[in-house]
């Protein structure tokens, strides 16, 4: 009995947690998270295949041959059969080519570098994460803002993704991949909301002590019109960001406020993310943001054709 | 004071209550220990026949002695963490300031996997491997001796760091360029560096030793293949120490450089490239972890088929399949930084050879099912740990695979589901493998036999304990909550109960 009342009384506990705790990973909202928990549950039932025979054997198999049931046949010579040693190389080969495939085809479909395919323009949106504040650069628009992330739903967001100092990872779990945050490189995450909505953001990659505090909410907005009057009223703000207030805002501070600057001095994302390249010598080939460093996807190629220039 | 450097009264926190309190008490216990060994004249024994012994099966209890007092450390660490999760909700703060925090879980990450985990490994290696090939002793001893000594001096250090400045408050990966000069001028990463270099050094000189006496010292006339299941792990083992620590001690090298003598190896200016630490780190990291279960999977076997009464199935299955995974052990580092920006060609090619490991494990698997198949199983302690084994890393295994999916690893990264897939298989695997071990070679080791009614009770609360602590973590990280933060009430009384039972079960003869 009590074990029973135990059972229930867990039964009851999770379910509370989870009824408290909505979002996340299984409650995606945008396609590239969808995709992401289809990809999970597709191969976790794939994985069970193999997974629950074998608990299920180790039970079963340690329960018929316990020493008290000496009625069982005993083999104790019994050490080698080519057969079943086929079976147990050949089942977890064959779950594995699977899975094989269905990375090889998912990790190019889920590629946060590309562009979100058949979904129109992308809204480009630089990220700057500071000790210990998120910092959204608008460069179509001209704005920025600090903590908070707005864009409409139903339309991709390109970021653009660097550091000032420590290292973070960029991470809106409703909406789906994350991306790393390198201080001196650039990285790339594509991502849509389906829905309009207000999705938690998170750094998931720990960088010291006021990491916890940063946090953001990305919020979608229903339309492309309710996008466009976010954005006039932040260019209503009186406050700027040039690289003299950039420099106050990148000391560390813990819970930063939202803060919106009504206007934003030309090509500071590119700044911040080449001024740790000033000791290599000649910048020239850096020298327009078009040709910023575009992560390690497009950069090989470039990287060859520049190199004289690059490395003296 | 120009001696003692920057060594002041400041260094020492005397501000924090838990910290002074934890080493009043240590100092206590100490005392009680010195005065007892002086009542009972025992100060020359220990010097004699313990501290300066080169014998391998004292060594080898020196090892464990060692692993179980930094499992109590990691352990109250682990204890404390749970508290705070568990009480920082809604805004409130938890008792420990984040200083603290950090410290903290970088402190219970480095202890568990060096200076536990590694140290009982190395510990029963050192009092089985000899016996098993009929050898005297290792082929160095007195070598094997300045091992340990290594090894204790580096638990010492990271011990010491808890009153004397601070320890590492980077994660126990030290990630530059937050473990670099600029963003931890403190001296904790410093402990970090020297704590896992002394140690390092120790673990490959002991590696190198293991492997001399296993490919010199065999009785005569024992072949390779003829080596018991255990020696074949450890000495795959062995060569992945070999082939991997002086990785780690070339990265932390480097790391050195860039804190005291103004190199640029990984920092964010002049050229530096942290991306390179990343990659050097888990390049001897994930191999690592192989170390730590290749002889838990040896444990296991010998256990099995002792306790079955058959010989063990498909033996040279076995062997390769440990080689396959030694190897392979070496080519999925990258899936460690799936979210680092690798082009999709490079982050499928990582995913997929992790997942190809899981077939020799798997294959693993089913021989031990088949070593039951038929058998007389006695469901003795050991037994109960393999068992708890195979179902609790099983399920570790398929959310590791899960993981290695790039996919899946673009949400899953650094969230609590990934501590609950590691503590699932390190647990589960490596901790239950040695306990199997210490329970079934105790006798071998010090000529008792352990209680069989503790040593159930422990594993029982550990698995209860274990299921109670990490499945929630799943739940969690599917929720999207990441390392470090959190809000939940978690069972940690089942934890506090185990290691009550444990400590009570070892203890008990």
């Amino acid at each position: 009995m009590s074990i029973r009342n135990l059972f229930k009384l867990l039964v009851t506990i999770c379910v509370l947690t989870l009824a408290g705790c909505s979002g996340g990973i299984l409650d995606p909202k945008g396609q590239v998270g969808v995709d992401e928990k289809n990809l999970i549950i597709l191969c976790t039932i794939l994985m069970l295949l193999v997974v629950i025979p074998v608990i299920v054997l180790t039970l079963y198999f340690a329960w018929k041959y316990r020493a008290s049931r000496d009625f069982e046949i005993y083999t104790p010579k019994w050490a080698h059969s080519t057969k079943i040693e086929a079976v147990v190389w050949s089942v977890p080969i064959l779950i594995i080519i699977a899975l094989g495939v269905i990375t090889w085809r998912s990790t190019h479909a889920l590629d946060p570098y590309a562009p979100l395919e058949g979904k129109g323009e992308h809204l480009t949106v630089e990220v700057v994460s500071l000790n210990w504040k998120w910092l959204f650069i608008y460069p179509e628009q001209g704005i920025a803002t600090v903590n908070e992330l707005v864009f409409p739903a139903n339309k991709p967001v390109e970021f653009k993704i660097t550091s000032e100092g420590t290292m973070n990872s960029f991470f809106i779990p409703q909406l789906g991949s994350q991306i790393y945050s390198m201080a001196g490189m650039e990285t790339k995450l594509h991502l849509i909301a389906n829905e309009p909505g207000t999705f938690k953001g998170i750094s998931s990659n720990y960088s010291g002590a006021g990491f916890t505090g940063m946090k953001f909410n990305a919020i979608a907005t229903p339309t492309d019109a309710d996008f466009d009057a976010w954005v006039s009223k932040v260019k209503s703000q009186q406050q700027t960001l040039s690289q003299a207030s950039y420099k106050v805002l990148a000391q560390p501070s813990e819970y930063h406020p939202v803060t919106y600057y009504g206007d934003v001095e030309d090509g500071l994302f590119h700044h911040i993310v080449m001024k740790y390249m000033a000791d290599h010598g000649s910048m020239d080939f850096y020298a327009k943001p078009d040709h910023a460093a575009e992560g390690m996807h497009e950069t090989a190629v470039m990287d060859n054709g520049h190199h004289k220039e690059v490395t003296h | 004071m120009s001696f003692l450097g920057k060594l002041s009264i400041e260094s020492v926190p005397y501000h924090e209550p838990i910290i002074m309190v934890t080493l009043a008490v240590v100092a206590v216990l100490g005392l009680v220990i010195a005065s007892l060994i002086t009542k009972h004249k025992q100060w020359g024994t220990l010097w004699f026949d313990w501290i300066t012994s080169v014998d391998h099966k004292r060594l080898g209890i020196m090892y464990i002695v060692l692993a179980m007092i930094m499992l109590l450390r990691g352990f109250a660490d682990a204890i404390m963490m749970r508290t705070q999760l568990a009480m920082a909700t809604n805004g409130a703060p938890g008792y420990l300031p984040p200083e603290h925090y950090d410290q903290i879980f970088t402190a219970h990450g480095v202890i568990m996997i060096i200076f536990m985990a590694m140290p009982f490994m190395i510990g029963l290696m050192n009092i089985i491997l000899p016996l098993q090939i009929g050898a005297r002793d290792v082929a160095f001893p007195f070598l094997n001796n300045l091992s340990f000594w290594l090894t204790a001096g580096g638990a010492i250090l990271v011990n010491v760091s808890l009153g004397l400045g601070e320890f590492a408050k980077t994660g126990w990966v030290a990630y530059p360029p937050l473990a670099g000069l600029e963003f931890s001028p403190g001296v904790g990463v410093d402990y970090y560096i020297w704590a896992l270099q002394i140690s390092g050094l120790g673990t490959l000189l002991t590696a190198v030793n293991f492997l001399v006496t296993v490919f010199k010292m065999r009785a005569p006339g024992m072949k390779l293949m003829q080596m018991p299941i255990f020696t074949w792990t450890c000495t795959w083992a062995n060569i992945l120490i070999a082939a991997s620590f002086p990785i780690l001690t070339a990265v932390l090298a480097m790391l050195t450089l860039d804190r005291y003598m103004d190199f640029h190896f990984f920092t964010n200016e002049a050229g530096g490239n942290s991306m390179m630490y990343i990659n050097l780190f888990w390049a001897w990291g994930h191999p690592e972890v192989y170390i730590l279960v290749l002889p838990a999977f040896g444990i296991f076997s010998e256990v099995i088929s002792t306790f079955t009464a058959k010989r063990l199935f498909g033996y040279k299955s076995m062997v390769y399949a440990s080689g396959a995974i030694a190897i392979l052990g070496f080519v999925v580092w990258l899936h460690h930084f799936f979210t680092m920006g690798s082009s999709a060609n490079v982050n499928a090619f990582f995913g997929i050879m992790t997942m190809v490991i899981a077939v020799p494990t798997g294959v693993k698997l089913f021989n031990w099912l088949f070593t039951m198949y038929r058998g007389r199983l006695v469901l003795s302690v050991p037994v109960l740990w393999t068992l708890g084994f195979m179902v609790t890393f099983t399920i570790g295994g398929m959310t590791g695979v899960l993981l290695a999916i790039p996919g899946a690893d673009y949400v899953l990264h650094n969230s609590l589901f990934l501590i609950a897939h590691f503590h699932n298989v390190i647990i589960g695997g490596v901790l239950f493998g040695l306990f199997a071990g210490i329970t079934y070679w105790f006798p071998k080791a010090t000529g008792y036999k352990l209680d069989e009614f503790w040593g159930k009770l422990s594993f029982w609360f550990w698995l209860i304990g274990c299921y109670f602590a990490f499945m929630p973590l799943y739940v969690l990280g599917l929720m999207g909550v990441t390392r470090r933060v959190s809000h939940f009430a978690d069972q940690c009384l089942q934890m506090s109960f185990q290691i009550a039972a444990c400590g009570a079960g070892l203890s008990a003869r």
